[in-house]
């Protein structure tokens, strides 16, 4: 080490990685010449794009970058490394406003079907998926990362492991978000529920995944901590489990490496088991397990007490990934699937309502002593109506999943409105709460542009989710009874377009309740870029760290 | 309580053990991964060797090259958001759609299409029920047929001439995961493609024998021209008509 | 078929419950260790005291 040359010095594995990604433009680069698909031509030309940049960003860092290594720690304080945080803070948001805004048009597409304009790439069926993945995987997913990356540095005491693997993660899996949705207007889906990108994207999907699970678990290796904080095991059980479920579910053959089809390997009643055992798991690793860890580590820190009871905390994860992961089959009640496989997805999403409210109990009672900040701190108000919304639709979840129910609400709209619940009031607010906290402390800021703001806004997006899952209550059940009637003669009493004629109305309520909830988005887009505008924090900037932006 | 302050010291120096904290996230990781395997193996595994699920059932053959190709457009368009193909053993599905779905009658479907919304009816017996010129009208214009219907419309299928090069690699890549496609069926798939929709194809009979009780008819009206309408109506008028409900012995079968 | 039930159902009602009881007794008894409570005091408090 004494002999160093003055010149930088290109590390091993930076060269390892400037490698791989030139390979990978090179190899990008052939598929765009060569394959007969327009799309897949498109996508493979995104790819040779992006990695040629990441080969000469790669080079270019290694070279300017000079011998000394970015110090872990400065003046005994970690030395938090917050870059990817922020972008991923930002892309959450502007996939948020993205995959609200096309909702708001499936929606009105489904009250007025003019909306679908006879165009191929707009037309309901693509733009549901683009929808379904804009919300959960793009917003939700950069949330998660962002979050879990903010968190893991924080509660481990410790800089996030590697200087190019975290930016790795946060542009590679935006990437897969690029790639994905352009895919979906472009026609180019598996045709599986939330798992519709094509196989080579959902391979890029894994090599970003993976090196996602190396940087978190490198982290936490690196901790001062003797515990690991709770949110982690939450963040790595999300982690861990969602990869397990995306190799299981993406087990395709590409029809050949030039065209963007492939099919997969389980077929008929194997295929709607995985499916639906991917989905449901979706459901309970992303949509649950991710956002609790959020609620462990943000509603503490945001009312500024520790969680209510650590004990159940523990108890809460374990029981949690348990049961959910045997929850998928009720998704096919009254189906080809055997009857002993519903019953057991009947019963265990049964018994999953216990964790699910003892974890709700445990996120609302850590604001017991503190209930007077509801009324000061429109925040964290936010996140505990979130984590309500959450026990809400962790009953109804159980509810629908017994079969007499089930029979009654599968196929309609109340599935719909049950999503939503979860989808707009869980996993929606607690996220907004998040990155209400996050971008005053990213930004170094001593508060929210505007509290009122958010005041408004959550006014404003709850009466929408109200709107929008009364409407899709009333539509479900409706259109469930409607199917089931029977004249006193014995005949069916109503055609089937005579069902979807008569849910007009709520689907019209469903729009106005989806466009509220996106305005109040908008308001929040607003507030934060003026936070971020906003005067910086008296205090020196540097570490990336403020005080909570109390008041 | 008392003895929190006595054993704190020994712990915290054994903590201090590097080697500890990473055993520990990955014993974390490993009990995650032990316990999501079990639920997914216990719900997953028996459905490759149970009767009930592996079963054949006379009659349900591989898709026509032509059913192939207009799956591939189903899927592409997002009609699983929709429509359902399955219908479930009460008595009003029954009655509205016919027999209910029998797990064999989607043993060649890769990927499944079940679906999980009915915005639009059922569609896993709705071969036959409506005539091709019927079904051509109503994805050209939903609303010309059935005026309160929410449908898109999809005027670009019968004006899109139907990319089929691939098909026989898409039987390849079928067989090589357990659909029964033979050597002759992949070898004549593209002219199988194009003589499905045309009666007077000299290979027309040969397209009979190779997939038993296929349509063979110009779907969408030209027989010298695949266009992606062909390829689909032809998919949605074989759908739930390969087993004969009339000989099939329903007790046999009780699920 | 209905023998399939049968087993799994038994299954589930001898081994399955031991199993289940086992690792959720193992669960609670590590989360109410009294000499554990130190630790999760000490670890409930992380996000508070921060940097």
């Amino acid at each position: 080490m004494a002999a160093t040359l003055p010149a930088p010095q290109l590390k091993i594995t930076d060269l390892g990685a400037g490698i791989a990604f030139g390979a990978l433009a090179l190899l990008t680069l052939i598929i765009a010449g060569k394959t007969e698909y327009p799309g897949y031509a498109f996508h493979a030309l995104v790819f040779a794009i992006a990695s040629g940049w990441a080969c000469f960003k790669v080079f270019d860092n290694a070279t300017s970058r000079g011998p000394v290594a970015i110090a872990q720690e400065i003046d005994g304080k970690p030395n938090y490394n917050m870059g990817p945080v922020k972008f991923a803070t930002i892309a959450a948001m502007f996939w948020g406003i993205a995959g609200f805004t096309v909702g708001l048009v499936i929606a009105l597409q489904l009250a007025f079907p003019v909306f679908n304009f006879e165009l191929p790439w707009i037309s309901f069926g693509r733009l549901r998926p683009l929808h379904t993945s804009a919300v959960i995987f793009a917003f939700g997913g950069n949330v998660l990362i962002g979050t879990s990356f903010y968190v893991v540095q924080k509660t481990c005491r410790a800089r996030l492991a590697g200087d190019i693997s975290p930016w790795f993660v946060v542009l590679g899996y935006n990437l897969f978000i690029v790639i994905a949705g352009t895919g979906y207007l472009l026609g180019i889906t598996q045709g599986k529920e939330y798992a519709e990108p094509e196989w080579y994207a959902d391979l890029w999907l894994t090599v970003v995944w993976v090196a996602y699970l190396l940087v978190f678990l490198a982290t936490v290796w690196k901790r001062k901590e003797p515990h690991i904080y709770v949110a982690n095991w939450f963040y790595l059980g999300f982690i861990v489990t969602i990869a397990v479920l995306h190799l299981g579910n993406n087990a395709t053959i590409p029809v050949s490496i030039f065209s963007p089809k492939s099919y997969i390997v389980w077929s008929g009643v194997q295929d709607a088991m995985f499916q639906w055992w991917y989905g449901h798991n979706a459901v309970g690793f992303f949509l649950t397990a991710g956002f609790l860890a959020i609620m462990y580590y943000f509603i503490p820190k945001r009312a500024e007490r520790p969680v209510y009871s650590y004990r159940l905390s523990i108890i809460h994860f374990w029981a949690l990934i348990f049961l959910y992961i045997w929850a998928g089959p009720h998704h096919l009640h009254y189906t080809a699937l055997p009857d002993w496989a519903q019953t057991l997805g009947m019963t265990f999403s049964i018994m999953l309502w216990m964790p699910s409210w003892g974890g709700m109990i445990n996120g609302l009672l850590t604001l017991s002593g503190a209930w007077d900040k509801l009324r000061t701190d429109p925040v964290l108000r936010m996140m505990v109506v979130s984590v309500a919304f959450y026990g809400m639709s962790t009953f109804e979840g159980p509810l629908m999943s017994i079969k007499a129910v089930n029979s009654l609400s599968h196929y309609t709209d109340w599935t719909i409105g049950h999503v939503h619940s979860g989808a707009l009031g869980w996993v929606g607010y607690i996220s907004f709460g998040a990155i209400y906290c996050l971008v005053p402390w990213l930004w170094n800021k001593k508060s929210l542009y505007s509290d009122r703001l958010v005041n408004w806004h959550f006014w404003i997006s709850t009466l929408g989710i109200v709107l929008y899952i009364t409407a899709m209550w009333v539509s479900g059940i409706l259109q469930g009874l409607m199917w089931r009637a029977y004249t006193p003669l014995g005949f069916l009493e109503y055609s089937f377009i005579e069902t979807v004629a008569a849910m007009k109305p709520f689907y019209v309520i469903r729009a106005l309740g989806g466009g509220l909830f996106l305005a109040g988005a908008l308001i929040m887009a607003y507030n934060l870029w003026m936070t971020v505008r906003g005067a910086p924090e008296a205090r020196e900037a540097g570490l990336g760290d403020a005080l909570p932006a109390t008041r | 309580m008392t003895n929190v302050p006595a054993t704190a010291p020994r712990k915290t120096s054994l903590w201090a053990k590097h080697k500890i904290f990473e055993t520990n996230s990955i014993i974390l990781i490993l009990g995650v991964l032990i316990v999501i395997s079990i639920g997914g193996l216990v719900e997953i595994a028996p459905l490759f060797y149970l009767q009930s699920t592996i079963e054949k059932v006379k009659g349900v053959r591989p898709y026509s090259p032509l059913e192939l190709a207009g799956r591939a457009i189903y899927v592409r368009e997002g009609c699983y958001n929709c429509h359902s193909q399955m219908i479930r053993p009460l008595r009003d599905e029954v009655e509205r759609y016919g027999p209910y779905s029998l797990a064999a009658e989607s043993m060649y479907d890769k990927p499944f299409q079940w679906g999980s919304k009915r915005t639009g009816p059922d569609l896993a017996r709705v071969g036959g029920k409506y005539s091709d010129e019927w079904q051509l009208r109503h994805l050209i214009d939903p609303r010309a047929v059935v005026p309160q219907s929410i449908m898109p419309a999809y005027p670009w299928l019968a004006t899109t001439d139907l990319k089929y090069n691939d098909i026989a690699i898409d039987m390849k890549v079928n067989r090589l995961s357990g659909v029964p496609y033979t050597d002759e069926m992949i070898l004549n798939a593209e002219a199988d493609l194009r003589a499905q929709i045309n009666p007077e194809d000299p290979g027309a009979a040969d397209v009979e024998r190779r997939y038993p009780k296929a349509i063979i008819r110009s779907f969408a009206g030209d027989p010298k021209r695949v266009t992606e309408a062909d390829a689909l109506i032809a998919y949605l008028q074989v759908l739930g008509t390969m087993v004969d409900f009339k000989l099939y012995d329903n007790k046999a079968n009780l699920r | 078929m209905a023998n399939m039930y049968a087993y799994l159902a038994g299954i589930a009602q001898s081994v399955g419950l031991v199993y289940f009881v086992g690792i959720f007794t193992c669960v609670c008894v590590y989360a109410l260790w009294p000499s554990n409570r130190a630790r999760f005091d000490r670890a409930a408090s992380m996000p508070l005291n921060e940097d």
